[in-house]
């Protein structure tokens, strides 16, 4: 059972707000499709597969073959919230005090 | 010529523009001229695009001067789901998030339509970040089915689909991560395709579910399927999980198919006229010369909770980046933590919430095992039960969906309006290619509503499945 408590905590997580007026609607479908998908415990699965390496994983490759510099910097920087010449602008995190 | 100019398909189109019947202009004016017209009722486009002077002079040059050899869709106006990049274009997954965001560089797919000559009418409507079967999700309005417009078209490529259906343009992209080019497709009357994942680049698609995502064709006809699909795919280099030719077994195109049919799946919650159409449609298919088989895959329905489990645990992690900072809305609070909560909370509607939620709860620790790795492991065997299905079938045949278009509202609990998508979500759980086509209609308060049969064919084996779809829709 999800109660409100729960979806307060992973929202806090998601860094998204639930209104207080939209909470009760919003646990209870959410604990409707927590209880479906909880369906899956049902389901035998041979313990090999369970434990073997997922076939799709994560691919990676060597840093290389730059962009001229400055080449999408202006039409980057036109996205920004806040900029300060080419720099993004944020609120400060560690203060002096 | 009987059919208006954007009534026509790519190769009607095609030939028309080669044999000097039509011109590029004349091609572009009609599109246009009935988006501008029908899309107040319909709502296929958030945005009609001016027209690209150049690029409609340089398409009529290409084929006044290559003739044969200029590319099919050179000089076709295409429609483009708003979540696939054209640079200077705004590309805003139909979310409020990046209402205002506007595409730095063109998605891979965009560049080689470009390199081919086609034309972009506008960016269709969708379900926010491609989560719904119905466009209901959207942020902007739903779109309409051409068909009823009471009626959803399907989702989440619902506006490129209803963009086709309506002849606001020739053909168009979508997006598929759990049924969202298909489903559309079905409940529209068209054909609509999913190619094998890492077929076609991603580079430049705004991502939803990374392992199940792709971008596919939605078209009038298979042919025309086939040819936007041949435009589009390919390895990339600025996309790492796109395939090389012959990464899998080939599979010839045979004269006649063997057709698995699961019919342990087709149980009561089918509509009578979906089951009657789709036995209608396999008596056709072997009274032409193909066979049916039954099969059986027996975790298919395990699939949906697998599927409502490993997308959203993509989907909170892909979403994690839109934060209002680098792009996107930004709504300011007093620290950095309230911009980033209220940016969000803002930019993201109640679905795409619900689900980055979910994502976050299965992720979580003490809940990963039960569910993630468990959806990962159902997806498993999955894949193993449809390899051994094709041993002994060429493609296996199922509805695309339990029923006609459904009117607006009338799944406003989540649960029943993922259960749209219960026949579609294996295609990319598994990575197969599978495509929806047209098999007769079913009627409601006096309307004549599309059904579509779905066929699933074995990885990089999208040959046999345009072979399906043409057996059924022959051109």
């Amino acid at each position: 059972m999800v109660t409100t408590e729960d979806v307060k905590k992973l929202a806090a997580l998601s860094r998204i707000t639930i209104d207080d007026g939209e909470l009760g609607a919003f646990t209870s479908e959410f604990d409707a499709i927590v209880a479906y998908v909880g369906q899956l415990e049902a389901l035998d699965v041979p313990a090999d597969l369970a434990t073997k390496k997922p076939s799709l994983r994560n691919v990676m490759r060597e840093d290389g073959e730059p962009y001229a510099p400055g080449a999408f910097t202006e039409k980057v920087a036109a996205q920004f919230s806040a900029r300060e010449g080419d720099a993004l602008a944020v609120k400060q995190i560690i203060t002096h005090e | 010529m009987s059919k208006k100019p954007n009534e026509l398909t790519i190769i009607e189109a095609a030939r028309a523009l080669r044999a000097g019947e039509l011109t590029v202009r004349a091609l572009w004016d009609a599109c246009v001229a009935a988006a501008e017209a029908k899309n107040p009722a319909l709502f296929a486009y958030l945005e009609i695009f001016p027209a690209d002077e150049a690029a409609i002079a340089e398409a009529q040059k290409r084929i006044d001067e290559e003739g044969e050899r200029a590319p099919l869709l050179c000089g076709i106006p295409l429609a483009i789901k708003d979540n696939i990049l054209i640079e200077g274009k705004i590309a805003s997954a139909a979310s409020r998030m990046l209402e205002n965001y506007t595409a730095t560089y063109d998605a891979t797919v965009i560049s080689k339509l470009k390199e081919a000559g086609a034309l972009f009418v506008g960016r269709t409507n969708m379900d926010e970040f491609a989560m719904g079967s119905s466009t209901e999700h959207s942020a902007f309005g739903a779109t309409k089915n051409p068909h009823d417009t009471k009626r959803v078209p399907g989702g989440s490529s619902g506006g490129s689909a209803a963009a086709v259906a309506a002849h606001l343009c020739i053909a168009a992209l979508g997006t598929d991560t759990g049924g969202s080019i298909r489903q559309p497709a079905a409940l529209c009357g068209l054909v609509g395709m999913k190619p094998t994942y890492g077929a076609v680049s991603r580079s430049g698609a705004i991502a939803m579910g990374s392992s199940l995502d792709q971008i596919g064709p939605l078209a009038k006809t298979a042919q025309d399927a086939q040819i936007l699909f041949d435009a589009i795919r390919g390895k990339d280099p600025l996309d790492s999980t796109t395939i090389p030719d012959g990464l899998y077994p080939a599979h010839e195109v045979p004269k006649t198919l063997r057709i698995g049919v699961p019919r342990h799946l087709l149980g009561e919650s089918l509509t009578a006229e979906v089951r009657a159409a789709f036995d209608t449609t396999l008596e056709k298919l072997s009274a032409a010369g193909h066979a049916l088989l039954d099969v059986e895959l027996p975790t298919s329905g395990h699939a949906l909770a697998a599927y409502y489990v490993i997308m959203p645990a993509e989907v909170s992690t892909n979403l994690a980046r839109l934060d209002g900072i680098r792009y996107g809305r930004f709504a300011e609070g007093d620290t950095l933590l309230d911009d980033y909560l209220h940016s969000r909370t803002e930019g993201f509607g109640p679905e795409t919430r619900r689900r980055i939620l979910l994502g976050t709860f299965v992720l979580s620790s003490g809940y990963i095992d039960a569910y993630y790795r468990k959806a990962d492991a159902a997806r498993g065997v999955l894949r193993d039960e449809y390899a051994k299905a094709f041993e002994k079938v060429d493609v296996i045949a199922f509805p695309t969906t339990l029923a006609p278009a459904f009117t607006f509202g009338e799944k406003s609990d989540p649960i029943s309006m993922y259960l749209e998508d219960i026949f579609t979500v294996t295609a990319n759980l598994t990575g197969m290619p599978a495509l929806s086509v047209p098999m007769g209609t079913a009627a409601r308060g006096g309307k004549e509503l599309p059904l579509g049969i779905h066929f699933t064919a074995p990885h990089q084996a999208e040959a046999v499945l345009f072979a399906a779809a043409r057996a059924v829709l022959p051109a």
